[in-house]
């Protein structure tokens, strides 16, 4: 299986009074056609930036840094021109937020017809309304709310209807952030069975962001879990689920099960701000496991087995570890007020 | 849509039940404003140095020495009949008045109207479109000082370079006597008349008349949208929807065009609809200065000779007027956006 989308060394930040934001912060990815990599992470962590820097679909004023690959293109220095073609057709997006989503003064048929008339010149009238009605029909919106207007639906369809736009145009690499969160139950599985399919039938690569750790074990090939602007694990889903290597995974995964266990567990602290975050490795302040060269040196990422990636100084290099190095911090800082 | 169809209606019905008393309570202001205000419309009409005895006279003939409430309720019968009555100054029938000097305001103000829209959108699109590159730097600017400049100065100027230095254009009046006098009467507006008969150079001759005080009135009223329509493009260039489109990779035009231009002109319909006062008020000074046989040249004329009854009868044309555009804006801004529902 070949990468339909790599990700190397990305940098997005985005230019605020207050300084520069870094979003994301030395990404790599790699996500094979057909196959799904989930991304998960705290809110702020920088998943939706990611997730839209990859289109090169970045607010006034954010810049971005490193290689985006699709089919072996790099999208970040692509001509603007050139990457508008490719989105829609080649690279989906649906967004987070589907209520503002859809333009208010036009139907649902005109952004259909739009979209399909933009990439698929030759498609006749009756085959766009064919193709839309069909896409729409498998969101489980029936074909008589066609010419309506926005407003007149719920957001847990407006969702839908922003997914079946962006699967309308069958593209090979799709994003989705948080396709699901304001869906129910029933049509939350229906979806993930309409992506699941679409990889099957289409051998679409599916980058799915969500807070559901759930959804990732059940659609997920490969996950990436995400904390201030990197990737802090990468992996099979199945085996990071299994054996956890970075202490912040282990940590949200506690934070699920320990919910159905009724026990409520969190990890002490929030993410940090991103434009002056903690120094050496960013989780430190919260970590469990935190060691002396934790906030004096960042990590750098390590295989502990073939399949896997990990960004903790745990798991070497050693010879990066400064002598006592691997000393817990914890201590030191009493010794430190003891000798005040 | 079937739901949304009765309670349009409902909407339709109330909204237009409300301008009777709006009316009325407009009319009344009208005929109290002109009794407070200082002055005595007969010695005024008479030029100020006629004997009491003929002034008496002939306000008792007018009915001005009966008491306050009998004039107003004869004021009000007259209106409900649709008479206007006659000007005290010089006897002319009001309702002609509003016919004939009407006719000369709404060419006037109709063309500015659409000088004011072709000039204020399309400046403000540009200058929302390309911001903060010099297009948009002059587009500001131009708004500004637009919307700065006085209109009689502004018509002075454009008299004074196109009318006296550069010979062009004539600088007053809505056609030339010759014209005045052959074009034959169909609708009052010189513009359609001319049309109506097939005369040319009558038509000429009546653009030409036009040119200057319905771009001078058009400039200063499309200097208002300038900066609205600029402001409303930048917001909603931002707006999820755009960055949307270009997620599905909507050609740059197309997200222009049909998502940020359309969407973005909807609030400026509404300010259109809210500032036709100001397109009278700035038509009042236009006529003055460019001697344009309109409505606002006479209520400028008779308001200087207290005639009670011409004033009464072109502020209530005014102000129905201000009234029947809200109801227009109101009814095209629910058929334009689908989200406004009553
Ligand atoms: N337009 C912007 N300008 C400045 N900062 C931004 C902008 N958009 C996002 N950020 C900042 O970038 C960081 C990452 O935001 P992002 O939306 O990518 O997080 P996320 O992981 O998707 O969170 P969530 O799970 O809540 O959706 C946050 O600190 C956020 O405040
Ligand atoms: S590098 Fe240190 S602080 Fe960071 S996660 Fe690993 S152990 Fe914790
Ligand atoms: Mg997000």
């Amino acid at each position: 299986m070949s990468a339909v989308l790599e990700v190397r060394n990305l940098r997005l930040w985005y230019g605020t009074a207050r300084g520069s934001v870094r979003a994301v912060d030395g990404v790599s990815l790699e996500i094979a056609a057909g196959s799904v990599l989930g991304l998960v992470g705290e809110s702020g962590c920088g998943k939706s930036t990611l997730g839209r820097g990859i289109l090169g679909l970045l607010p006034e004023g954010a810049r971005a840094d490193g290689e985006v690959l699709y089919k072996g293109r790099n999208l970040v220095t692509m001509a603007p021109r050139e990457l508008r073609r490719l989105r829609g057709p080649d690279l989906g997006l649906i967004f987070q937020e589907p209520m503002t989503r859809l333009n208010p003064l036009l139907r649902i048929e005109d952004h259909f017809r739009e979209t399909l008339e933009q990439h698929e010149s030759k498609l006749t009238d009756d085959a766009i309304r064919r193709r839309s009605l069909d896409t729409l029909g498998r969101m489980g919106i029936p074909p008589t709310r066609f010419r309506q207007y926005p407003h007149e639906f719920s957001g847990g369809m407006r969702q839908r209807i922003m997914i079946a736009l962006a699967l309308v145009l069958r593209p090979s690499l799709l994003v989705a952030d948080e396709p699901t969160t304001s869906l129910d139950v029933i049509v939350e599985a229906q979806i993930l069975r309409i992506l699941a399919d679409l990889k099957a039938n289409f051998d679409t690569a599916l980058l799915l962001i969500t807070h559901n750790l759930g959804i990732v074990a059940e659609a997920c090939d490969r996950v990436a879990v995400m904390y201030a602007g990197q990737i802090a694990e990468e992996g099979p889903a199945r085996d990071v689920f299994a054996e956890p290597k970075h202490p912040y995974t282990r940590e949200l995964l506690r934070s699920t099960i320990s919910l159905e266990t009724t026990e409520l567990h969190s990890i002490p602290g929030a993410p940090p701000n991103l434009i002056t975050p903690p120094t050496g490795c960013r989780f430190h302040p919260r970590c469990p496991d935190v060691m002396r060269v934790c906030p004096a040196r960042d990590p750098i990422e390590t295989r502990p087995e073939p399949d896997r990636r990990v960004l903790c100084w745990l798991y070497g290099p050693d010879g990066d570890i400064p002598p006592g190095g691997t000393e817990p911090a914890e201590r030191e800082r009493i010794a430190l007020a003891e000798e005040a | 849509m079937n739901q949304t169809g009765p309670s349009l209606k409902r909407y339709a019905i109330t909204r237009l039940a409300l301008v009777v008393p709006m009316v009325f309570i407009l009319l009344t202001l009208v005929f109290l404003l002109m009794r407070v205000a200082p002055g005595n419309p007969v010695s005024a009409a008479l030029g100020g140095h006629a004997p009491p005895a003929v002034i008496k006279a002939i306000s008792h003939q007018l009915g001005y020495d009966k008491p306050v409430y009998v004039q107003y309720a004869h004021y009000l019968g007259q209106i409900i009949r649709g008479n206007f009555g006659t000007t005290i100054s010089d006897r002319r029938s009001v309702g002609s008045i509003i016919l004939v000097n009407g006719a000369a305001t709404l060419e006037l103000t109709f063309f500015a109207l659409i000088v004011a829209i072709v000039v204020g959108v399309l400046v403000g699109l540009v200058s929302g479109r390309f911001r903060d590159s010099p297009i948009d730097a002059g587009g500001r600017l131009f708004g500004i000082v637009v919307y700065a400049t006085p209109v009689f100065f502004l018509g002075m100027l454009a008299q004074l370079v196109f009318g006296i230095w550069l010979n062009w254009l004539p600088t007053s009046d809505q056609a030339s006597p010759i014209t005045e006098a052959l074009l034959q009467t169909h609708t009052n507006i010189f513009f359609i008349d001319a049309i109506i008969d097939g005369n040319w150079t009558a038509l000429k001759d009546i653009v030409e008349h036009l040119i200057l005080p319905a771009t001078t009135l058009g400039i200063v009223y499309g200097g208002v949208f300038i900066r609205l329509i600029r402001i409303n493009v930048i917001r909603t260039l931002k707006e999820d929807y755009i960055e949307a489109a270009r997620a599905r990779g909507i050609n740059e035009r197309s997200v222009v065009y049909r998502h940020a231009f359309r969407n973005a002109l909807v609030p400026v319909i509404t300010v259109v609809g809210l500032s036709i006062a100001l397109l009278l008020g700035g038509a009042i000074l236009t006529e003055t200065t460019f001697n344009w046989p309109g409505i606002g040249h006479e209520l400028y004329v008779y308001l200087q000779n207290r005639d009670y009854a011409a004033v009464q009868g072109i502020v209530v044309v005014f102000a129905l007027v201000v009234v029947a555009a809200s109801i227009v804006i109101d009814f095209a801004t629910a058929f334009i956006d689908p989200r406004v529902r009553y």
